[in-house]
C-alpha cells in the first residue's frame, strides 16, 4: 500500500534531471506521471532509493508539427494526446489509442514517455509507436541520441535506455494516409489491460501483449505488401509471436484473438 | 520534506515523509477525511480529487490521490468533495443530483465518485449515458449498481450548464 | 395520505455528500487521539508448519511500539474442549469447534495465504508496513489442498486429529428411483465459483481500554453480537464492553460480527495499554476477509417430454476454506431453497463441507440462496433444451400456483405468499420476450457474428431466516415534540434512518425531519441483532412500527387525561400530528404538549419483536446478452427484473437495493472469481486482477413493480436486500449459454469470461459436427 522509503528530488530543468540521475545512478528512477512506477512501488515490487520528479518539466510537454514529422514531448499526458488537434488530423491512431489508456484519472497523469520507458508489453502506446515507426530521442550525460523504435524495447520492462538517460521526445513520421489507421484493444472490462491489442497504420501492424515486448506482425505485413486482403493477411497474425498464458487467456486463445483482431483492424483501417 | 498544497482554497503546509501519498496528506495533514482509500492498485477511484498546477486554468482534473505523491502536488491546487459546496453551504449540482437520484448508499465511494463526475462534466458537459459509464469505469461502487449514479450525472449536466450560463 | 410507499430521498445523504462519512479510519475523537496502528504479518504460504519466528529486526524498526505473537497470548483463557460426542449442528451458523477450531493468531501451522501470524504496533501505518516486512518467519511447507476434488482425494489433512477434510456431511442418499418415469433426465456438475465480497471499506476496528472498560469501534453489521464475541474471546463481562459502529462502508454479509484480526486488536489494546486502530489494505482484504460461494454442485433433473418436472437431485460440496467458520449453514440454506419456486414432487438433496488451504468462506449477499437458485435455474434450462421446449414455458408449467400458499416444500421450507407465474409473465412482457426470440432467430439465420442470448431466472428466497431472534426498537417522543428511535438494526448503506423515520411519521404524524434514528452503540442499545439476511425491515422496521403503536396508546391515555375525555373519544390526526377530541379541533394538543404532560422522560416504548417466521420474496429476471462469437466477449445489453418483497415502504430505497443486488449478481455471472493456483497462491490478489464490475460493463436496469404482501407481519414486508443478486446471476449465465446454444453449447461455468465462452463455442461446434456426421452416416 505504501512505497518503501525513498528520497524525493525535483528537477526544474532537463539538465538538472540529468545531473541528478548521473549522481544517483542505478538507485534512482525518474518520476513522470507516476502511473506506471508508483503502483509498482506501492506493492513494493520496485524499491528505488531516489525518485527524480521530472513532472514539472513543461518544456517536454508538446505536440508539434515539424518538417515531415510530428514531435511529441515525452511528458505529454495521455489526456493531452487524446485531445490534440494536431494528432487528430495527422496521427489519429495515437490520439485514439491514448484515449483508451486506463481511465480518465490515469490519463490525466500518465505520460507517453512514462509508458514507453516502463515498457510493459501489455501497454497500448509502445505498440502504437512501433506501428508508427517512431524515433525516440533520449538525452544523457554524453548528449542526445536518436533511437529507432525497433531497437528501443529489449525485454519485459526493459528498454535500451541507460539509468542516466532521459527520454525527451518521440518523433513520428507523418503517415502517407493518416486516416488508414485502426486500434483494436481486446479486454475483459473496459478498464483492463489488453488481453491482446492491434495497432494498424497503413501497412504497418503492431501487436500488444503477444510477446515480452511490443512487436510488428511481420508475416501479416509481408502478406499485405504481397496484395493479400485483410482476412487473408490476418491468418498470419500469430506467426513469430510468443504470448504468455495467464488468468485471462491461454496461448491458443491469444493467437486466435491476434488473428481476429488483426483482420478486424485491417478492415477498419480500409473502411475509414 | 515540507509540502504546501492549496486544498479547497486554503493553503495547507506540512512536514511529511517524502513517500507520503497525496491522499494521506489530505486526510492527516489537511484533516479532510472524506476522501477514502479503497484499494492499493490504483483501481477503485475512491480517492479521486481534482488537481491543477497553480496558475492553470479550470477547476482541476480528476486524479487518483493514492497514486500521486504529496510532493508532486506541492504548490498545486486540490479540490476535495468537502470543497464543492458554495460559501453559503449550498450543494454543488452534482452533490444535489446524487442526493435526488439516490446515487449513494454506504457513502464510501461517494466522494471520489462525485469528484470524478464533476471532472467528467467539466470535460464533457452533455454526455450520453454510454459516455458517463465509460468515464466512470475507474470508480468502483459495490452498493448502487451504478444505475442511479449514472442518472445523477445525467441530471446534473443541465443544472451545471444553467449555472455557468 | 400516508408517507409509506412514497418516494422519499435519504436523510443520510447531505452529511455523506458534503463532509463524507465517518468510517473507522476517519474517527478523530479524543479517545483515539493517541491511538497506535496495528499491522498484521500474514502467511505467504497456503499450508505450512511454522518452525521459527524472529521479531528482533522488527522490534528495532522506527516507530515500533511492540511486536506481538502467539507467545504473548498468556492472558487468554483457552476455549473449553468439545463435549464428548457433541454433534456438529448443520443448521447453526456457528464456527465448528473442537479439532476444527480456528486460533486467533496462527500457532504452529498456517492454513491459507493471508492467515495472520503476528502483529506489529507502530505509531503510524507507514511504519507498520515497513516493520511487518522485517518479521522473519520460518515455514516448512506442507502440500496444499486446493479445490473440492483436492480436498476429497488427497492424503493431506488440514487438521491432523481428524480422519478427513470433511467436517460436515448430511442429506439424502442418492436413489435414482426418483427419476423413474421421466422421459428426459439431465445431469451435470457445475461450479458456483468463489467470490470476494469486496465492500469498498475493508475491515477496520479500533479499541481502547480505560478503567477496566473496553470501548471498541468496529466496521461491523452487528454491534451487539460483536460485544458478545469480544466478551467470550477476552474473558470479559459484556457489561464492561461498549461497541460502537461508526459509518460502515458496505458489508454484504462479510462483516457479520467481527473476526479474528478484529478480536486481536482488542486483545492487543489490553496487552499494550495503548489505544489501537487497524485498517486493512485492499490486498489484505482480498485474502483476509472471508470469501463467498465456492460450491461444486451436481444437478440432476428429470421430467416429461412436454416439460413437467418430476424429480430433482442436488448434491453440494461446499468448499469452506481453511476453517469451517459457518459450519454447514450455507449449504443447509442451499438445500432448504433447492426447489426454488417450483412444484417438484420428488426431491433429494445432500451436502458436504470440505476444508481447503484457502481463505475461509462465509456469508456473501445471498449466502447459500444464490447457489440454490443458480443450480435449479441451470437445471431447468438444460432440461428445456433437452426436450426442446421454450425455457419460459417450462418454468410456467412448474411454478407453484398462487392458490397453493402457504406452500411447504419437500426440503422443509414454508413459503408464505407468492405469485410466481405473474412475476414471470410480467418480466417476459417487459422484456418483449417474443420480439427478442424473433431477433435471435434472425441473427442465427443470418449467421451474424454478434449473437443474442436471452436468459431467464425465476426465484424465491428466504429472508429473516432467524426471525425468532427478532429485533429491538426503543421510541421516545420528547417534551419538544421530536422523537428518537434506537434501533437494533445496523445500516451500512440500506437507508434505515430514512425508512424508520418514515414509519414513525406514518403512524404518529411527527415529521421525518423531527425524528432522529440511532443505531450501533451498545451503551445506548444493549439488545439487538443487527443487519444481515435481509431481516431489517421486517424485524427492525416492524419493531419501530410496534413501538409507534405503543407510544400512540400511551399518548391516548395521557391526552385523555389532559382533555378530561374518554380515551375512546380521542383521535390522532396523523396528518398534523395533533391529538384531539373527535370532531373538535379546538381541543387539539401537539405531541410536545402530550409528551410534556406525560412526564420528564416523555413517552417511551421499548419493543423486542420476534418475527412470526421467515418470509419469501420472489421474482423473475430476464437478461439479454450479445456475444461476439469470434472472440467470446459477452455484453449485457438489457436486464429486466421483477423482485417482489411485499409492501414497499420507500420505492427509492427498494430500487437501490435491487440495483446493487443485480450488479453483484451480474458480476458473478460475467466477471468475478477468486482464483488460486495449485499451491494455494491467490492469483487475483489485487483489484487489477479481481475483476470487480464497473459502470462500463452494465446497462441501466429495467425494474418492474410487484408487491405481494406477506401475512407474517403487520406491514406486509419481506426483505429486498439480496433478492436482486439471487435472480440476476442465473439469468445472465443462462443468457450466455442461450446465445451460443445453436452452436452446440450446453453449459458454460461462471464467470463466463471471453476465453471460456470461446472455448465452449469451439467445443460445441466440434460436438455438433460429430453428431451431424454421426447422423449422416
Amino acid at each position: 500500500m505504501i512505497p518503501a522509503p525513498f528520497t524525493y528530488k525535483r528537477a526544474l530543468s532537463v539538465d538538472e534531471a540529468l545531473d541528478l540521475a548521473a549522481r544517483d545512478g542505478a538507485d534512482a528512477k525518474f518520476l513522470a506521471g507516476g502511473h506506471s512506477l508508483l503502483p509498482l512501488m506501492k506493492l513494493r515490487l520496485a524499491v528505488p532509493e531516489v525518485l527524480i520528479d521530472i513532472g514539472r518539466l513543461g518544456e517536454l510537454r508538446y505536440v508539434r508539427e515539424e518538417d515531415g514529422h510530428i514531435a511529441v514531448g515525452a511528458l505529454t499526458s495521455h489526456d493531452e494526446l487524446s485531445r490534440s488537434s494536431v494528432l487528430a488530423s495527422e496521427l489519429p491512431l495515437l490520439a485514439h489509442a491514448a484515449g483508451q489508456v486506463g481511465d480518465p484519472q490515469v490519463r490525466h497523469r500518465g505520460t507517453i514517455g512514462g509508458s514507453l520507458v516502463h515498457a510493459d508489453p501489455a501497454a497500448d502506446l509502445p505498440a502504437v509507436v512501433l506501428a508508427l515507426d517512431a524515433t525516440l530521442v533520449a538525452r544523457g550525460p554524453s548528449g542526445s541520441r536518436q533511437i529507432p523504435v525497433g531497437d528501443f524495447f529489449q525485454s519485459l520492462f526493459e528498454t535500451v535506455l541507460e539509468p542516466d538517460e532521459l527520454l525527451t521526445e518521440i518523433r513520428i513520421p507523418k503517415p502517407e494516409a493518416p486516416s488508414r489507421w485502426a486500434f483494436q484493444k481486446f479486454t475483459k472490462r473496459g478498464i483492463d489491460w489488453a488481453i491482446v491489442g492491434v495497432a494498424v497504420q497503413g501497412g504497418s501492424v503492431a501487436l500488444v501483449n503477444m510477446d515480452q515486448t511490443p512487436m510488428r506482425a511481420a508475416a501479416v505485413e509481408r502478406a499485405l505488401a504481397g496484395g493479400a486482403g485483410p482476412r487473408e493477411a490476418a491468418v498470419h497474425a500469430a506467426k513469430g509471436t510468443n504470448p504468455s498464458a495467464d488468468i485471462n487467456a491461454d496461448v491458443r486463445y491469444r493467437e486466435h484473438l491476434a488473428r481476429v483482431l488483426v483482420g478486424r483492424a485491417l478492415e477498419e483501417s480500409l473502411a475509414r | 520534506m515540507k509540502v504546501t498544497i492549496k486544498v479547497n482554497g486554503n493553503q495547507v503546509a506540512g512536514e511529511v515523509a517524502d513517500r507520503t501519498l497525496l491522499v494521506h496528506f489530505l486526510r492527516d495533514v489537511a484533516n479532510l477525511t472524506a476522501t477514502n482509500v479503497g484499494c492499493d492498485s490504483t483501481s477503485c477511484g475512491a480517492c479521486t480529487v481534482l488537481m491543477k498546477g497553480a496558475g492553470e486554468a479550470g477547476g482541476g482534473k480528476s486524479v487518483k490521490s493514492c497514486t500521486v505523491l504529496a510532493a508532486q502536488a506541492d504548490g498545486c491546487d486540490v479540490t476535495t468533495v468537502e470543497g464543492l459546496a458554495d460559501e453559503s453551504g449550498e450543494m454543488h449540482p452534482v452533490q444535489a443530483a446524487f442526493h435526488a437520484e439516490h446515487g449513494l448508499q454506504c457513502g464510501f465511494c461517494t466522494p471520489g465518485m462525485v469528484m470524478a463526475s464533476v471532472s467528467l462534466l467539466a470535460e464533457n458537459p452533455s454526455p450520453t449515458e454510454e459516455e458517463v459509464r465509460t468515464a466512470l469505469e475507474g470508480n468502483l461502487c459495490r452498493c448502487t449498481g451504478y444505475h442511479n449514479i449514472v442518472r445523477a450525472v445525467l441530471a446534473a449536466a443541465p443544472a451545471i450548464e444553467r449555472r455557468s450560463a | 395520505m400516508s408517507i409509506l410507499g412514497t418516494r422519499v430521498v435519504r436523510t443520510e445523504d447531505p452529511r455523506l455528500l458534503t463532509a463524507g462519512g465517518t468510517y473507522v479510519d476517519d474517527l478523530r475523537i479524543p479517545e483515539l487521539a493517541d491511538a497506535a496502528r496495528v499491522t498484521f504479518v500474514r502467511s505467504p504460504m497456503a499450508h505450512a508448519k511454522i518452525t521459527g519466528m524472529d521479531t528482533d529486526a522488527a522490534r528495532q524498526a522506527p516507530g515500533v511500539l511492540a511486536v506481538l505473537t502467539v507467545q504473548d497470548m498468556d492472558d487468554l483463557v483457552p476455549p473449553p474442549p468439545p463435549e464428548p460426542g457433541s454433534e456438529v449442528s448443520e443448521g447453526a451458523p456457528m464456527p465448528i469447534g473442537g479439532v476444527w477450531s480456528e486460533p486467533l493468531l496462527a500457532v504452529d501451522r498456517v492454513r491459507y495465504v493471508g492467515e495472520a501470524v503476528a502483529m506489529v504496533i507502530t505509531s503510524d501505518s507507514y511504519q507498520g508496513e515497513d516493520a511487518a516486512e522485517l518479521v522473519s518467519v520460518d515455514y516448512e511447507p506442507l502440500p496444499a489442498v486446493i479445490g473440492v476434488a483436492g480436498a476429497l482425494q488427497t492424503g493431506t489433512l488440514l487438521f491432523d486429529t481428524t480422519d478427513s477434510n470433511v467436517p460436515v456431511s448430511s442429506g439424502d442418499d442418492a436413489d435414482d428411483a426418483i427419476f423413474e418415469g421421466c422421459d428426459a433426465v439431465v445431469e451435470r456438475t457445475i461450479v458456483n465459483q468463489r467470490l470476494a465480497p469486496m465492500p469498498m471499506e475493508g475491515r477496520a476496528a479500533a479499541a481502547r481500554f480505560a478503567d477496566g472498560k473496553l470501548t471498541y469501534w468496529a466496521s461491523t453489521q452487528n454491534a451487539q453480537i460483536s460485544r458478545f464475541i469480544l466478551a467470550g474471546a477476552l474473558g470479559m463481562d459484556p457489561a464492561s464492553i461498549r461497541v460502537i459502529t461508526p459509518d460502515v462502508g458496505g458489508g454484504f454479509g462479510a462483516k457479520v460480527g467481527i473476526d479474528r484480526e478484529a478480536i486481536l486488536v482488542a486483545w492487543a489494546a489490553r496487552k499494550t495499554g495503548r489505544a489501537l486502530r487497524w485498517v486493512e489494505t485492499r490486498s489484505e482484504n482480498l485474502v483476509g476477509m472471508t470469501h463467498g460461494r465456492a460450491q461444486e454442485q451436481t444437478i440432476k433433473l428429470g421430467g416429461t417430454s412436454d416439460g413437467r418436472i418430476l424429480a430433482y437431485r442436488l448434491d453440494v460440496v461446499q468448499d469452506t476454506g481453511a476453517y469451517p467458520r459457518m459450519s454447514g449453514f450455507l449449504p443447509f440454506l442451499t438445500k432448504l431453497m433447492a426447489v426454488g419456486p417450483y412444484d417438484i414432487p420428488r426431491v433429494q438433496t445432500h451436502s458436504r463441507v470440505v476444508v481447503t488451504n484457502t481463505t475461509p468462506i462465509s456469508a456473501y449477499r445471498g449466502a447459500g440462496r444464490p447457489e440454490a437458485t443458480a443450480a435449479i435455474e441451470r437445471a431447468i434450462d438444460l432440461f428445456a433444451t433437452e426436450i426442446g421446449v421454450d425455457p419460459g414455458e417450462v418454468r410456467r408449467k412448474n411454478l407453484i400456483p398462487p392458490d397453493k400458499f402457504p406452500y411447504s416444500t419437500p426440503t422443509g421450507a414454508t413459503y408464505d405468499t407468492g405469485d410466481y407465474v405473474t412475476a414471470l409473465n410480467k418480466a417476459l412482457d417487459a422484456a418483449g420476450y417474443d420480439e427478442l426470440r424473433a431477433e435471435q432467430r434472425s441473427r442465427r439465420e443470418r449467421g451474424d457474428v454478434l449473437q443474442l442470448g436471452i436468459g431467464l431466472a425465476s426465484y424465491v428466497e428466504i429472508t429473516a431466516a432467524d426471525a425468532a431472534a427478532g429485533e429491538t426498537a426503543r421510541l421516545t417522543v420528547h417534551g419538544d415534540g421530536t422523537a428518537t428511535v434506537y434501533t437494533g438494526s445496523s445500516a451500512h448503506g440500506q437507508g434505515h434512518h430514512t425508512a424508520w423515520a418514515m414509519l414513525v411519521e406514518s403512524e404518529l404524524g411527527i415529521p421525518m425531519a423531527n425524528v432522529t434514528v440511532i443505531h450501533g452503540d451498545t451503551d445506548l442499545i444493549p439488545e439487538g441483532i443487527g443487519t444481515y439476511g435481509s431481516r431489517s425491515l421486517q424485524l427492525g422496521g416492524v419493531a419501530v412500527h410496534k413501538a409507534a403503536l405503543d407510544v400512540k396508546e400511551q399518548a391516548r391515555r395521557v391526552a385523555a387525561d389532559m382533555l378530561e375525555a374518554a380515551e375512546a373519544d380521542l383521535e390522532l390526526d396523523a396528518g398534523s400530528g395533533t391529538w384531539q377530541v373527535r370532531g373538535d379541533p379546538g381541543t387539539g394538543r401537539s405531541w410536545a404538549d402530550v409528551a410534556t404532560h406525560a412526564g420528564t422522560d416523555g413517552l417511551v416504548a421499548y419493543v423486542q419483536y420476534a418475527g412470526g417466521g421467515a418470509t419469501f420474496p420472489f421474482g423473475s429476471h430476464v437478461a439479454v446478452v450479445e456475444i461476439d462469437t469470434e472472440t467470446g466477449k459477452v455484453r449485457l445489453i438489457r436486464h429486466v427484473t421483477v423482485d417482489d418483497a411485499g409492501t414497499v415502504v420507500n420505492p427509492v430505497l427498494a430500487e437501490g437495493q435491487r440495483h446493487g443486488g443485480i450488479a453483484q449478481g451480474v458480476a458473478q455471472a460475467l466477471l468475478e472469481e477468486m482464483i488460486y493456483d495449485a499451491d494455494g497462491n491467490p492469483l487475483t490478489g489485487t483489484l487489477a486482477d479481481y475483476a470487480a464490475i464497473t459502470a462500463a460493463e452494465l446497462p441501466s436496469f429495467e425494474l418492474v413493480q410487484s408487491e405481494t404482501p406477506t401475512d407474517i407481519n403487520p406491514l406486509g414486508v419481506k426483505g429486498i436486500g439480496e433478492a436482486g443478486t439471487i435472480g440476476a446471476t442465473p439469468a445472465v449465465q443462462n443468457a450466455v449459454v442461450d446465445a451460443v446454444s445453436h452452436l452446440g453449447v450446453r453449459h458454460i461455468d461462471m464467470p463466463t469470461t471471453p476465453v471460456r465462452v470461446w472455448s465452449a463455442i469451439e467445443e460445441g461446434v466440434r460436438e455438433r459436427d460429430k453428431e451431424q456426421n454421426g447422423e449422416a452416416r
